[in-house]
């Protein structure tokens, strides 16, 4: 790698291939990070929704405000406080576990409301009918609510995926080499920040857009 | 307590920054928003495509990329700009991409019979849009403009990462400093919540009005 300076404005096509394989294995850590960060979104989303629909006003209060409070504060300072302030009094994780954690608990204070939002939408008679049929609360739950209320939100969880992606980024700032990690220690040591940001950026483009075309194709196959 | 009230300066003069990125970027990314919304609907290939990549582009990407982009290859082709005014800039590109859609399928929302209804009144169609189209199109906006402006002041914290002095950069500057980590990122979090506090409330206003007030204004066909 021999620096060429700032100065060198040629569009180098060498460049973008020797950095290529970095790229791509920063990729594979942005990919694990958004499937890692979503399953705990949705398992803690749901947590939440539905943990918020018991009769206990205490409870519905402290989840709404643990909501409110996630959903109203950046990302970036929750990954700081989570990577610079939890290992001094708790367990020091990893710098990709703490960005699961933050992405995760992040994003479950959306996907709570979207759950929400799709239990709500259930029809009341699917529940008359489960206690009609004398069906336990619980298998009410697993068999009748949820899969009718995840078909209704799929499209949605979807979004939030791609949106938790693009999000991912930010792991950069706490260590972890992920896509945009690995192109700014690249570009550091040799300035060809032209050349790896447009590849970073092209990365971005293609698997985003595939994503977001996958999920309008789920949202038109669920329409009908 | 006295270390915070030792730096608290510093994180008002961040939270000032941070709020005032957040109005200016806000209004910038509304008139794009509008602007780019709006020209997409001109049935002319020449505008439509080369709007329709630009939205794809900044809404499918990571608007940290875009801000690094923006920040370290700008000025290698010449194109210099403060720290301020690039933070700005991308914001204004990133949530203007955004709310383009938002303006685009509010207006496409409206009743297929208002069209109708202005063209047989022999309505221009500049005079069709700005009385008849976008006043019924912005009650349908408005929820969800409310939620871009609070995903704004979160997303200006992204800027510090290009030296830009707001609330998280200015944090980071005095954990730097100082130390202290947790009673600076913690005064931090709750700056954040407090400045929040106006957007959570004209959020929850707005989500209330959305289904009720507004909507019976709307005439319906």
């Amino acid at each position: 790698m021999e620096g060429k300076g700032a100065n060198d404005m040629t569009f180098s096509l060498q460049t973008m291939l020797d950095v290529l394989p970095a790229l791509l294995r920063g990729t594979v850590v942005t990919l694990q990070a958004t499937a890692a960060g979503i399953l705990l979104a949705l398992a803690l989303g749901l947590f939440l929704a539905i943990a918020r629909r018991g009769s206990n006003r205490a409870i519905v209060v402290v989840i709404d405000l643990f909501v409110t409070v996630i959903r109203s504060t950046p990302l970036l300072i929750q990954l700081y406080l989570l990577f610079y302030v939890l290992p001094l009094y708790g367990p020091s994780l990893s710098p990709l576990v703490t960005g699961v954690l933050g992405l995760g608990v992040h994003y479950s204070s959306y996907l709570s409301e979207v759950f929400r939002a799709g239990i709500d939408a259930v029809p009341k008679g699917q529940w008359e009918a489960s206690v009609a049929l004398q069906m336990p609360r619980a298998k009410t739950w697993c068999r009748i609510i949820l899969p009718q209320a995840f078909r209704i939100v799929l499209p949605q969880i979807g979004n939030y995926m791609i949106s938790m992606y693009k999000h991912a980024s930010l792991l950069a700032t706490i260590t972890v080499v992920e896509l945009l990690g690995a192109a700014l220690n690249y570009a550091g040591e040799t300035f060809r920040y032209l050349e790896v940001l447009t590849l970073v950026g092209v990365i971005y483009f293609i698997i985003g857009y595939v994503f977001s075309r996958i999920i309008k194709y789920i949202e038109l196959k669920l329409a009908y | 307590m006295d270390f915070l009230l030792q730096i608290y300066p510093a994180l008002l003069r961040g939270a000032f920054v941070t709020m005032l990125l957040t109005l200016t970027s806000g209004a910038a990314a509304l008139a794009v928003g509008f602007a780019v919304g709006l020209a997409r609907l001109i049935p002319s290939r020449w505008v439509s495509v080369p709007l329709t990549i630009y939205v794809e582009v900044f809404r499918n990407t990571s608007s940290l990329v875009q801000i690094f982009y923006f920040f370290f290859v700008l000025p290698l082709v010449g194109i210099r700009f403060e720290a301020f005014t690039t933070g700005c800039a991308v914001l204004a590109l990133n949530f203007g991409a955004y709310l383009s859609e938002v303006v685009r399928s509010s207006i496409l929302s409206v009743d297929k019979g208002q069209y109708h209804a202005a063209i047989a009144l022999n309505m221009p169609v500049l005079l069709r849009y700005r009385r008849i189209i976008i006043p019924q199109a912005i009650p349908v906006m408005l929820p969800a403009f409310g939620n871009y402006a609070l995903e704004m002041l979160k997303a200006t914290s992204l800027v510090s990462l290009i030296t830009i002095t707001e609330l998280t950069f200015s944090g980071a500057q005095l954990v730097q400093f100082y130390g202290h980590p947790t009673e600076i990122y913690l005064s931090i979090f709750v700056i954040y919540l407090i400045l929040a506090i106006p957007f959570i409330v004209l959020n929850r206003n707005l989500e209330k009005r959305a289904g009720g007030k507004w909507k019976a204004r709307v005439p319906t066909t």
